[in-house]
């Protein structure tokens, strides 16, 4: 995504422990924290497993494939952003359906948005002095691919 | 005591009070959640000085403009009250979970009266800019980075409950092909009522197709689906039942109240994103009475935003799950004169967003038979449910008249 295309955005913070989330588009992989013993994706992240309590945890990288579960086209202006209207919706990751984002559906028309449709990844660049952020949004994803109602 | 207590049955609620209410009344936010409090104390018969409990909700807190109207330290000691027991806070089970608290603290024999209130004053804090004076993000403000659980929506934009709840319209829309049309029906019927509300705060007469030519927010809603900031405080008094049949006004039990929360406490990762919290929360209240469903003679449900009611029709089994579409279907049945009454005051959409503590105070009012040109026509109604919140935050209450 061109440096011009680039919406104003409330950036969030990249010093805490959800810093790794937002920083992880550097390299375009999404990632989630996942428990390495039992193998729990952990959304947001916390300090321990919700299921075994491990504290054994590390971000690993998803395929950034996701469906999303549901939309709203929102025509308000509640603050500076991307141009009206835009898509928020709840997309749901591949490897986990009840690991899910919060997130804006780009590259294409809003009005061909739809619950079920297959999405991927594509990060946002925001350079910052006080810390660059990759935003993960999610676009058509032209794969065709089996399962996933949404 | 027996652990199987349904302890919240020993207590009701023996008083209730308004403020003025109005978009923007110009007047301090505090005097109006006292005028509340004293009305609501002389409603019951009592006098501050019998009052020993406090409770509110969201208390002191930053953050939105006009959230809160007044903490609990500030009414406290503006009433000089003298208190065994006092609460405030907003991580609780929505906007009736601080009444339910009182309930508890009542039926535990912490406070033998108990003062609640909640206050609103976010038609002054928005002035002339609307909702965008009020937004969090700091409005674009360079330098502001999102953290909390605002961190998850405010890089999306999505800042407001609004989009949120819209979200969870859309997929009770997608799996139970709900409409537009059926949603207008939760707005026309509350504005059918505030017309009978001399506290309203819309009360000229909507069309369906008003409605539908208003301008979309974030579908499915429309400006219509969504409440009116509002100036104005709400209280209650809580008192131990016995002591209430002495006082002025035919008491209103507390039949059961509705606290669980099983899902997840949050807006995007809760398991069924056609429903939310009020899931539980509603189950969890019939099992705490022998009463049905079909006991409910009114029902006074949250509408924030005109689908929060539907889902509340559907969390409290009032209809079955994903037919609350059908059943306001024309608006007959939720009609003053319908099979269930609904939002029989205007519900937030049309009488003002006084953040659920409007129901509550709606219920006790057509329970006592005190409605005037709005009272229900079903003679004596003994059983109303009010309920309050959305998202990952929502109780309710089951009420009798004795």
């Amino acid at each position: 995504m061109s440096e011009a295309s680039v919406p104003f955005r409330v950036l969030p913070e990249t010093s805490g422990e959800t810093g790794f989330f937002w920083t992880s588009g550097a390299d375009g992989r999404l990632r989630f924290l996942r428990c390495r013993d039992c193998g729990t994706w952990i959304h947001p992240p916390q300090p321990l497993c919700p299921l075994d309590h491990s504290k054994n945890l590390a971000a690993e990288p998803v395929s950034g494939r996701a469906t999303v579960c549901t939309f709203t086209i929102n025509y308000q202006p509640w603050m500076p952003g991307p141009e009206l209207p835009y898509v928020v919706a709840i997309v749901e990751i591949d490897e986990d359906p009840s690991t899910r984002l919060t997130t804006n559906i780009v590259g294409c028309e809003p009005g061909e948005v739809a619950i079920g449709m297959p999405v991927r990844v594509v990060f946002e660049h925001h350079t910052a002095d006080d810390g660059d952020v990759w935003i993960p949004l999610f676009e058509p994803d032209p794969v065709t691919r089996t399962g996933g109602e949404g | 005591m027996d652990e199987n207590e349904i302890i919240e049955r020993r207590t009701c609620i023996s008083g209730i009070g308004q403020s003025r209410i109005g978009r923007r009344l110009d007047v301090s936010p505090l005097e109006l959640t006292l005028d509340a409090c004293l009305a609501a104390v002389d409603d019951a018969g009592l006098t501050v000085k019998d009052i020993d409990g406090l409770s509110t909700y969201p208390g002191a807190m930053g953050g939105a403009a006009g959230f809160t109207g007044a903490g609990a330290v500030q009414v406290h000691d503006a009433l000089r009250l003298e208190l065994d027991w006092h609460d405030s806070g907003i991580e609780t089970p929505g906007q009736l979970g601080s009444v339910i608290k009182a309930c508890l603290a009542v039926g535990a024999g912490l406070a033998k009266h108990v003062l609640c209130f909640r206050s609103v004053w976010e038609g002054s804090a928005q002035g002339e800019k609307g909702r965008a004076g009020v937004m969090p993000g700091g409005g674009g403000r360079a330098g502001f980075r999102a953290s909390g659980f605002m961190e998850w929506t405010l890089p999306f934009s999505a800042p407001s409950a609004a989009v949120w709840i819209a979200m969870f319209a859309q997929r009770h829309f997608h799996l139970y092909g709900t409409t537009r049309e059926q949603l207008a029906q939760i707005a026309l019927n509350g504005r059918r009522n505030a017309a009978l509300n001399p506290n309203a705060i819309y009360t000229d007469a909507m069309t369906l197709d008003d409605y539908l030519a208003a301008r979309m927010i974030s579908t499915p809603f429309g400006l219509f689906d969504c409440d009116v900031p509002c100036d104005g405080a709400t209280a209650f008094i809580v008192s131990r039942i016995e002591r209430a049949r002495d006082l002025r006004h035919v008491p209103v039990r507390v039949e059961a109240v509705g606290t669980a929360l099983r899902g997840r406490p949050s807006w995007d990762q809760f398991d069924d994103l056609s429903t939310m919290a009020n899931r539980d929360a509603g189950a969890h209240l019939w099992t705490r009475t022998d009463l049905k469903p079909s006991d409910v003679d009114l029902a006074e449900l949250y509408d924030g935003f005109s689908f929060l009611a539907m889902s509340w029709l559907e969390a409290l089994r009032l209809v079955p799950v994903g037919e609350s579409g059908p059943f306001v279907e024309g608006g007959k049945r939720i009609a003053r004169d319908g099979e269930l009454p609904l939002n029989t005051h205007g519900g937030q959409l049309s009488a003002g967003r006084l953040h659920g503590y409007g129901f509550l105070h709606e219920a006790v009012v057509q329970l006592r038979g005190d409605g005037g040109p709005r009272q229900i026509p079903k003679p004596n109604p003994q059983v109303a449910v009010a309920a309050a919140g959305g998202g990952n935050t929502c109780g309710c209450m089951l009420l009798t008249r004795e």
